[in-house]
């Protein structure tokens, strides 16, 4: 992964951090600037495309119908994932979802699905037979690193603006009728992921610091500022200190991103 | 998540399967259960069953993946089809390969990787049967079976989970609260070093409740590192035994 | 300025042996002044420094080792063999020939195939590049025939004792001549395979007991009594 990137070149990324500067010359624990856009692709039912810096992802959102899970017969089914597409990095080959994109896919779902994010139980059509099936695509368009947030943003910010077409069931049959209803949304989880390097705690790694990262730690936050879910990331660690920093600098940030976006 | 099930604590606090909130499960563990293995473990954590077997250092198959500056640890985390109540498929899942990425990731801090540039060491693990906490236990196995092979750790990793379960911060959760409990934090820690290796958490906590939960885990991996540490020193204990009965001669 | 052990104790890795005014030895590493131990051993100070026999470890090449490998790959122009460690040597056909190597001529599989055991001695190696092996040297070349046996390479030491003693004495009660790998692999060549057998128990015994204090007065005893019992005539 950074053999594109010379030695020189990574002394010179964790130096910099450990004089608590960063590459662009924004500060530790600021992040790049976010641009979203909303409704990007006619065809899905929901998608959003984020600038994060030089970072690039777009979510797709497609509602289709399906079955429910046994256990939960009531509720509609959410399912996220994720591609590495090669275009988004000269280090992206073509191929099945290795275990970096899966791991992306799981955290995106994880943040969605802990803080009950859609409103499940009102995608039911049928219970026990048939539900809503709402399928996030996560597409990294270009890799500059903080994957994580990115998608987690767009992921949100693409369900947010899912259209479902209004329908009737008519002996166990749906009819679409005309118009649309917005997806039913309970929660807005932010994910904010923390990197260490050097034993600093830096908001929002790009592409050549995530190379020299020890370890990262996302955090999702709701808006009542509780947690609903963690990853641990990357060969280093943290010690507890670090972990209770990250976990406030987590909710910190989530805050200023849901003023930032108005979520 | 909900309250559609009955209690899982009931008034004095006790739990379905009789612990306290912060009682562990029963511990098993023996290091040196597979002779093919350069280094094995097996852990009985509760009603999980698991195997771990560590190979290695050795040269990399396929060699381009080999590093010319360090040593690679891969691990494969792999549920056995009978290991759950409904049939598992034998090919790898998304959560295995998350599951196989994230245990990777919590040992390696533990390795000197640079020390052994060009190889590999490939940790197995099978788990057997399934009752909650899998991954943890897996983790506590897989750091036996690399230091049951010889190779050099800067400490055991050891893992533990806690949880949420009726509003209350609870150790080390079994299958039916992980499923209805409220979070689940699995943490794994080197306890020499102070380091968490590995921390993850789904359900809804309060930065509070986060925290304790943290915390509540950490206390759990001390002991089962006490555990670890004599199962490992049983395996090797052959050599004190001879040592003893030759004071008594 | 403490340390945190008896001595020979039986620690592993992670566990705090000293603090301070001490050096770290083998198998032990430093973090924040204090030095822990890095693999399962017996721990012991000596001289301010802290020393680790690790119980279980494996084979790290060093420069002049003698040690005994299967070839496992015939190439160009030589040969890689296994030496039950990280790293495959190598060694060249010029090495092992002891002349130079000419390619129309000579067949290389007719000299060494894949199977064959050789001893050989580690002529380089650093991490960076594999271990390179040479075996044109009297006492060097293929293996044809006696008995081979494993043991953890860090006991080897205790196998040949101080000076050589150890072995010396059990060459010279069984009539075998033992080559000693110093990956952990040992051949026992003797006239009759009950020599074998004998020097095979001892080298076991001394594996399994190679922390104990008098063992080499019990292998002593031990070469003498089955010496004694063999030379016994049978009565049926």
């Amino acid at each position: 992964m950074s053999s594109l990137i010379t030695k020189v070149r990574l002394k010179q990324i964790s130096q910099h951090i450990e004089k608590g500067k960063r590459l662009d010359e924004r500060g530790l624990q600021d992040y790049r600037p976010i641009t979203l856009e909303e409704g990007v692709i006619e065809k899905a039912e929901g998608s959003a495309r984020i600038y994060l810096g030089k970072t690039q992802v777009l979510v797709g959102v497609k509602v289709e119908t399906g079955e429910p899970f046994p256990d939960t017969p009531n509720e509609g089914v959410q399912t996220v994932n994720a591609e590495l597409v090669p275009l988004a990095s000269p280090n992206f080959e073509p191929g099945p979802p290795d275990e970096n994109s899966i791991e992306l896919a799981r955290i995106v779902d994880r943040g969605l699905r802990e803080s009950h994010a859609i409103d499940t139980e009102k995608l039911c059509i049928e219970a026990g037979k048939k539900v809503f099936v709402v399928f996030v695509d996560v597409y990294v368009l270009n890799h500059d690193g903080n994957l994580i947030d990115a998608s987690a943003l767009a992921a949100l910010a693409a369900l947010m603006n899912t259209k479902i077409s209004n329908y009737e069931v008519k002996d166990g049959e749906l009819k679409i009728k005309q118009g649309y209803t917005q997806l039913p949304m309970k929660s807005r989880p932010i994910t904010v992921t923390v990197g260490k390097i050097n034993n600093q705690l830096i908001i929002d790694p790009q592409y050549e610091e995530e190379q020299v990262m020890d370890s990262r730690i996302s955090i999702a936050v709701n808006e009542k500022g509780n947690i609903c879910a963690v990853q641990k990331g990357c060969s280093g660690y943290f010690t507890p200190q670090q972990i209770l920093e990250a976990s406030k600098l987590a909710q910190a940030k989530a805050a200023e991103l849901r003023k930032k976006l108005n979520w | 998540m909900n309250d559609k099930h009955d209690k899982l604590i009931d008034k004095k606090g006790i739990r379905l399967d009789g612990r306290k909130a912060d009682e562990l499960r029963p511990l098993k563990l023996q290091v040196g259960v597979l002779p093919n293995a350069d280094g094995s473990a097996y852990i009985e954590h509760g009603k999980n069953k698991i195997l771990a077997a560590a190979f290695g250092p050795r040269e990399m198959h396929p060699k381009h993946l080999a590093l010319a500056d360090r040593m690679v640890l891969r691990c494969r985390y792999h549920m056995a089809p009978f290991s759950v109540q409904e049939r598992k498929s034998p090919a790898p899942s998304r959560r295995e390969v998350e599951l196989s990425k994230v245990i990777r990731e919590s040992l390696e801090p533990a390795l000197f990787l640079e020390l052994y540039p060009r190889t590999g060491v490939d940790v197995f693990i099978e788990v057997l049967q399934a009752d909650g906490g899998t991954r943890c236990a897996s983790i506590t196995a897989a750091a036996l079976a690399i230091a049951d092979a010889g190779v050099p750790m800067r400490d055991l990793v050891v893992a533990c989970a806690a949880g949420k379960v009726d509003d209350t911060v609870v150790l080390d959760l079994h299958d039916a609260e992980d499923k209805l409990g409220a979070a689940d934090v699995p943490v794994a820690y080197m306890p020499a070093l102070d380091a968490i290796t590995l921390l993850q958490m789904d359900g809804i906590l309060t930065p509070d409740e986060f925290q304790r939960a943290v915390d509540m885990a950490m206390g759990g991996c001390k002991k089962i590192y006490e555990m670890q540490k004599e199962a490992l020193k049983t395996k090797y204990m052959v050599v004190k035994d001879v040592e003893e009965s030759e004071v008594e001669e | 300025m403490p340390t945190y052990f008896e001595k020979k104790q039986l620690v592993t890795p992670g566990e705090l042996l000293a603090e301070g005014d001490y050096l770290p030895g083998e198998n032990t590493y430093v973090e924040e002044n204090k030095i822990y131990a890095q693999r399962i051993g017996l721990v012991d100070v000596d001289n301010k420094k802290v020393n680790m026999v690790a119980l279980r470890a494996f084979y790290v090449p060093k420069v002049g080792d003698i040690v005994i490998g299967t070839v496992t790959e015939v190439g160009f122009n030589g040969w890689t063999v296994s030496i039950q460690s990280p790293y495959n040597a190598l060694l060249r056909a010029s090495a092992a020939l002891n002349r130079s190597f000419k390619p129309q001529n000579d067949e290389l599989s007719a000299v060494l195939t894949s199977g064959d055991l050789i001893v050989a001695k580690v002529a380089s190696y650093d991490r960076l590049h594999d271990p390179q092996l040479t075996g044109g040297e009297p006492g060097l070349g293929k293996i044809t025939r006696g008995q081979i046996l494993h043991v953890v390479p860090t006991k080897i030491p205790r196998i040949i004792g101080r000076k050589g003693s150890m072995i010396s004495m059990i060459k010279q009660e069984t009539n075998c001549q033992i080559v000693l790998g110093l990956n952990g692999i040992i051949l026992v060549t003797g006239k009759t395979p009950e020599d074998e057998e004998l020097a095979i128990t001892a080298i076991r015994k001394i594996e399994q007991e190679s922390h104990t204090s008098g063992l080499t007065d019990r292998i002593t005893q031990l070469l003498k009594d089955n010496k004694e019992s063999m030379e016994e005539p049978v009565n049926e």
